[in-house]
C-alpha cells in the first residue's frame, strides 16, 4: 500500500516536473544513451504513468477486504505479485529502449498470468491459455525488435527514429514493424487476437480483474502509440507499411464484434470484458488514424476507459463479494440497496455510452473530429454506432438495477440481499464506496476540464 | 538452390517458428503447447545469434591495443541481449510448469479438451 502510494506520488511529481521543465532523460547505470538503456519521462509517458499508478492505488485500496476473502494463503505473496505487475507496467511506460520494453512487458505479463491463475478451478485453464498466447505476443514483439536492430544497429527509441529518418524505408524495417504490432496487438486484445481476454477477465479473482482490466491492455495500447510517435518516422506506418489502415479496420471490427457479443452476455463481468474489447477498438482507431488530434483522442480514451472500467469492475467485485453472483438477474432491485454505488455505476455507464458532460463523450468527440478531418466516413459511422451498441447493453444493466420490480422469485432474492447485509456491507461502505465516488466525480470533472488536460499536457507533446 | 543454401539458417529458423506455432495452436496437450512455446522462443534467440554472425571476426576482446579495428570484432550486443531473452524464457517456462503442476493436481490430466469437459 505504502509503496503504491509512494509511486503514485512520485508519478504526480514527475508529471509536474515534466510540465515545468520539459522531458527528463535518465541513463541507467551511467552509460550514455545510444549504448546504455535510457528512461524517458516526457509529457505522454508522465501522463500515462499518472493514470496507471492512480488507478491501481485506488483499486488496491478498495479491494483490501475482497482480497483477503478471495485469496487463500499468504497475502504478502499476492501483493508481491501486484507490485511486480505495477513495476512492469510503469517500466513499459517510462522506458526509452526497445529491448527493455520487451523485458518489462514480460515482467508485467508474468505477474498478470499468476494473478489470473489464482482464481480457482476455471481460472487455471484461462490463466494457462493467457500465458501461452501472451508469450506468443511477447516473442513476436522480440522478433520485430530483431529486424529493427539488425537494420539500424541500435535499440534506443530516439536513435532508431533518427537513423530511420536518414535511411528511409526498407523491407526488413517494415517486416519488423509488422511483427512488433502483431505482438503488441496480442497483448492489447485487438480483435482477431483477443481470445485470451474474456476468459482471463471473467475467471480471475474479482479483485485481480478490477486491477488488470483497467490498466494492462491500456499500457500495451500506449506502447503502440509510442511506436507511432517516437520509433518510426512520421508517416512511415501509413505510407510504407499499411499498419495504420490495419489498426483502423481491426479496431472497427473490434468495436462491432465486442459490443455485439457484449449485448448477448448474461454474466456481468464477461459483458464488461467484451465491452473492453470494443473500447480498445476505439483506441486502436485513434492510434491508426495517426493525426495529432486522433492521438489526443486515443490518450484521453486510455485514461477515460481506465477510470470507467476500474469503476465498473469494482462494482462487479462488490456485488460478487456480497451476493456470490455476477449474473445480470441478480442485479434486480439492487438500486434500492446500494444507492451510492449504483449512482457511481450509472455515471460510469453513461460515460461508456458517451453522453456529455461525462469524460467518455469528449474522447469519442475528438476521435470523430479526427475521422472527419481525414474524410474517413466509415470510421465515423462506426464510432457513432459504437455509442448506440454500448447503450443497448448498458441500458439492459440499468433496467435490471433500477426499473425492474421484484417479482415473486426476486422477492426472495431481495430478502436474501437484506439478510446478507452484515460485515461485508460495512467493509464495502468503508473501502469501495469512497473510491467509487472519487472515480465517478473524476469522470465528470475530467469531462468538464478536459481542455486543460489537452492544452497543458498532451498538445505540447504532439 | 544456392540462394537457399546461403540463407540456410534463416530457412531453418522459419521452420522452427512454424513448428513452435503449430505446437502451441494445433496440439491439445497443455505440455505440448509449452514445448511449442519453447521451440518458438528458441528460434527467435537463434535468429538474433545467427544475424549477429560476422565472418573473419573474433571475440570482442581487444588484441591490437593501439589501433583496434571494428571489423575484426564481433558485435557482442545481440548475444548479450539473448542472455536476457533466455532468462525471460526460463522465467516463462518456470511459471508455466508450476501452473501445469497445479493443473495436474486439480484435474489429473493435461489434455485441454478433457479439462474443458470436466469444467462443464
Amino acid at each position: 500500500m505504502a509503496a503504491v502510494f509512494l509511486s503514485t506520488a512520485l508519478s504526480f511529481l514527475g508529471l509536474n516536473h515534466v510540465l515545468e521543465n520539459g522531458e527528463i532523460r535518465y541513463a541507467l547505470g551511467g552509460w550514455a544513451p545510444p549504448l546504455g538503456i535510457e528512461y524517458v519521462l516526457d509529457n505522454i509517458s508522465a501522463f500515462v504513468s499518472v493514470v496507471v499508478t492512480t488507478i491501481s492505488l485506488l483499486v488496491i485500496y478498495a479491494t483490501r477486504h475482497i482480497v483477503s476473502a478471495e485469496i487463500s494463503g499468504h497475502l504478502s505473496s499476492f501483493y508481491c505479485l501486484v507490485l511486480l505487475l505495477l513495476a512492469g507496467l510503469t517500466g513499459i511506460v517510462v522506458t526509452g529502449d526497445l529491448f527493455n520494453l520487451f523485458v518489462f512487458l514480460e515482467i508485467a505479463s508474468l505477474a498478470a498470468y499468476s494473478l489470473v491463475f489464482l482464481g480457482g478451478r476455471r481460472a487455471m485453464l484461462a490463466g494457462y491459455r493467457y500465458l501461452i498466447l501472451g508469450s506468443i505476443g511477447g516473442s513476436l514483439y522480440l522478433l520485430g525488435v530483431a529486424f529493427i536492430y539488425f537494420s539500424t544497429g541500435t535499440l534506443n527509441m530516439s536513435d532508431v527514429l533518427y537513423i530511420l529518418n536518414q535511411q528511409g524505408a526498407s523491407s526488413s524495417v517494415s517486416a519488423g514493424a509488422i511483427f512488433i504490432f502483431a505482438g503488441l496487438g496480442l497483448k492489447m486484445g485487438l480483435v482477431p487476437l483477443h481470445f485470451w481476454l474474456p476468459n482471463a477477465y471473467t475467471e480471475a479473482p474479482s479483485s485481480v480483474a478490477s486491477l488488470i482490466a483497467p490498466i494492462m491492455t491500456k499500457v500495451a495500447a500506449y506502447s503502440m502509440l509510442r511506436m507511432f510517435i517516437s520509433v518510426f518516422p512520421e508517416g512511415y506506418l501509413i505510407n510504407e507499411v499499411p499498419i495504420g489502415l490495419m489498426l483502423i479496420s481491426l479496431g472497427s471490427l473490434g468495436v462491432l464484434v465486442g459490443s455485439i457479443i457484449a449485448i448477448s452476455q448474461s454474466n456481468l463481468r464477461r459483458m464488461f470484458a467484451y465491452s473492453s474489447i470494443s473500447q480498445l477498438g476505439l483506441i486502436a482507431i485513434g492510434i491508426g488514424l495517426a493525426t495529432p488530434l486522433s492521438f489526443i483522442a486515443a490518450l484521453l480514451h486510455i485514461m477515460n476507459h481506465a477510470i470507467m472500467k476500474a469503476l465498473l469492475f469494482l462494482v462487479v467485485s462488490d456485488i460478487n463479494s456480497r451476493f456470490k453472483s455476477e449474473e445480470l438477474k441478480s442485479l434486480v432491485g439492487i438500486g434500492k440497496v446500494m444507492k451510492l454505488n449504483m449512482i457511481a455505476f450509472t455515471i460510469a455507464a453513461i460515460s461508456m455510452i458517451g453522453i456529455p458532460p461525462t469524460a467518455g463523450f469528449f474522447s469519442k468527440w475528438y476521435l470523430a473530429l479526427a475521422a472527419i478531418d481525414l474524410n474517413q466516413w466509415p470510421v465515423l459511422i462506426i464510432i457513432l454506432g459504437s455509442s448506440l451498441l454500448t447503450a443497448v447493453y448498458i441500458f439492459r444493466i440499468l433496467e435490471n438495477v433500477f426499473v425492474k420490480t421484484a417479482d415473486s422469485e426476486s422477492k426472495n432474492n431481495q430478502q436474501s440481499i437484506d439478510s446478507k447485509f452484515g460485515d461485508a456491507h460495512e467493509l464495502s461502505l468503508l473501502n469501495i464506496t469512497p473510491v467509487l465516488l472519487i472515480l465517478a466525480i473524476s469522470i465528470i470533472a475530467i469531462g468538464i476540464f478536459n481542455m486543460l488536460i489537452i492544452t497543458h499536457i498532451l498538445e505540447p507533446a504532439l | 538452390m544456392e540462394e537457399i543454401a546461403a540463407r540456410f539458417p534463416y530457412w531453418f529458423i522459419g521452420l522452427l517458428l512454424a513448428i513452435g506455432l503449430y505446437g502451441m495452436i494445433g496440439k491439445r496437450s497443455l505440455v505440448k503447447k509449452l514445448i511449442g512455446l519453447n521451440i518458438f522462443q528458441s528460434s527467435i534467440i537463434l535468429f538474433f545469434v545467427a544475424s549477429g554472425l560476422k565472418h573473419g571476426a573474433s571475440v570482442p576482446i581487444l588484441q591490437h591495443e593501439h589501433h583496434p579495428i571494428a571489423q575484426d570484432y564481433l558485435n557482442p550486443l545481440p548475444h548479450v541481449l539473448m542472455l536476457t531473452a533466455i532468462v525471460v524464457s526460463v522465467a516463462v517456462t518456470g511459471v508455466a510448469l508450476s501452473f501445469l503442476v497445479k493443473i495436474h493436481h486439480e484435474f489429473k490430466n493435461e489434455d485441454e479438451e478433457t479439462i474443458l469437459e470436466q469444467l462443464g
